[in-house]
């Protein structure tokens, strides 16, 4: 059973060697001509002010932590998708309570207003 | 069956051989998009370089090979190169799974023309690894220490996440018609039929969160060239730039080839079943090598729509895009699940 990933182990090696190799070459013919101003942060042609990686929106924390739950629910869906023939009505009942817990919690978010973005 | 030693050396050769095919897809992705894009604008696109500009995507290699590998300063030196890295790798891997076609015979052995066509959870592993992808998006923001930089990866990120819930549903709903996760067994299955036929709600969500899910036009906010000049990869430059350009062009292909597997029939021929019936040399079960060809076929096609597609619509907004992916395609994408459970139900 493992054997049958040895392939894609192969295929992740081969392609990280070949990514490397390609920065080499570039690190090798490219010319190095080092200067102050061409070392600093890219900023419209302005000197930067301040540090690249500054506070961001509390919104993208949100999305985050939304994308968790509701994709942990998702790979809920894997194994009963698959096996969904056997378990028959009893299969599609027992799921339909699922979505049915998965959105109360989904309305609860889009009321609270954590799906906005303005 | 082969032992163990001559299976791993044509493994290697396999996967040697796929990600030179690869690099060349790539290289002539972005020609065929110049060229295409041209056309629809009444250009030529390019025409200087070789016939057609056929030589093209090789003058443009030659030249990042030739430019400075600049580091800005300030850059976490080791994370800078392990981003692009991190992009572009998951891309080559998820072809692994890719079906392309059934066993042929290459000087007396039989060799699967898919890498590792045993896989019993494909679908888990294609989502895994494309999921991978989003880390080199996030340390190239995170290393550069560049704000449009920074911005650009923070928004790709969110898109990405949001419309992976929407991908990874549509799925669901083609795994209750097939009742199984091997890609393989997904593909025999459309011998008569497509899944596009039995599943068109999932096609199209599955098309438009792939679209998101690689950052391609119309949602390609995070490289909006107008608000932040090239986002995650605005510091980059040489190679490591036409690493992240490599990423991108793959997983065109990556969505291309994944819709062809899931709805498009697989590396199956292209034809209605009366002329397989009345030729039937032009059946992939009788003659395998006819397999990489009709992927090839049908992956062009798809890369041609989502050049389309980009030369025809104009950019989302942000929260546009947000809505889109969060009010409207998880409801549609959960009901028409449910809804294909019923049917299935139903007919069984």
């Amino acid at each position: 059973m493992l054997e049958s990933y040895l392939p894609i182990a192969i295929l992740l090696i081969v392609a990280t060697v070949v990514c490397l190799l390609l920065v080499a070459v570039g690190t090798i013919f490219g010319p190095r001509r080092k200067s102050f101003r061409k070392g600093s942060p890219y900023e419209s042609g302005m000197q930067p002010i301040g540090p690249g990686t500054r506070r961001m929106s509390v919104r993208f924390y949100l999305i985050a932590v939304l994308f968790i739950l509701f994709d942990v629910e998702v790979i809920f869906f894997y194994p009963w998708a698959v096996n969904f023939r056997a378990l028959g009505l009893f299969g599609f009942v027992e799921m339909l309570v699922f979505v049915g817990i998965l959105l109360v919690g989904y309305v609860y978010v889009w009321r609270k207003g954590a799906l906005e973005w303005d | 069956m082969n032992d163990l030693g001559t299976n791993i050396l044509i493994w290697v050769i396999h996967a040697v051989l796929l990600t030179v095919v690869l690099l060349t897809a790539f290289a002539y992705t972005t020609l065929l998009e110049r060229k295409v894009l041209g056309r629809i604008q009444s250009r030529y696109g390019p025409n200087r370089a070789g016939p057609f500009g056929l030589l093209q995507p090789l003058a443009d290699g030659i030249k990042l090979i030739f430019k400075e590998e600049l580091t800005p300063a300030g850059v976490d030196r080791f994370t800078f190169l392990l981003a692009p890295v991190l992009a572009a790798v998951p891309a080559v891997v998820v072809f692994a799974v890719i079906p392309m076609g059934g066993k042929a015979n290459f000087f007396g052995t039989d060799i699967h023309l898919t890498l590792a066509p045993n896989l019993n959870v494909g679908i888990l592993f294609v989502l895994a690894i494309t999921s991978v992808s989003v880390y080199g998006i996030v340390l190239a923001g995170w290393a550069s220490n560049s704000k449009y930089s920074m911005m650009g990866s923070l928004r790709s990120t969110a898109q990405m996440i949001s419309y992976e819930l929407a991908m990874g549903l549509s799925l669901v709903a083609l795994v209750v018609v097939a009742g199984t996760l091997d890609l393989n067994a997904i593909v025999d299955q459309q011998k008569e039929l497509w899944f596009v036929f039995l599943q068109p709600v999932g096609a199209v969500i599955f098309m438009l969160a792939a679209l998101a899910e690689v950052n391609r036009a119309p949602f390609d906010l995070p490289e909006a060239e107008q608000e932040l000049t090239a986002g995650y990869h605005t510091e980059y430059s040489g190679m490591k730039f036409a690493l992240f350009f490599m990423a991108e062009y793959i997983k065109m292909s990556v969505i291309a080839g994944l819709a062809i597997t899931f709805f498009f029939g697989g590396y199956r021929e292209p034809l209605p079943l009366f002329i397989t019936r009345a030729l039937p040399v032009l059946s992939v079960d009788n003659t395998p090598w006819l397999g990489p060809v009709y992927f090839s076929i049908k992956v062009v096609v798809l890369l041609f729509v989502q050049i389309w597609v980009r030369a025809t619509l104009p950019r989302l907004r942000y929260d546009q895009l947000m809505r889109l992916g969060w009010k409207v395609m998880l409801p549609i994408t959960l009901a028409w699940v449910m809804v294909t459970a019923f049917v299935v139900l139903l007919r069984s």
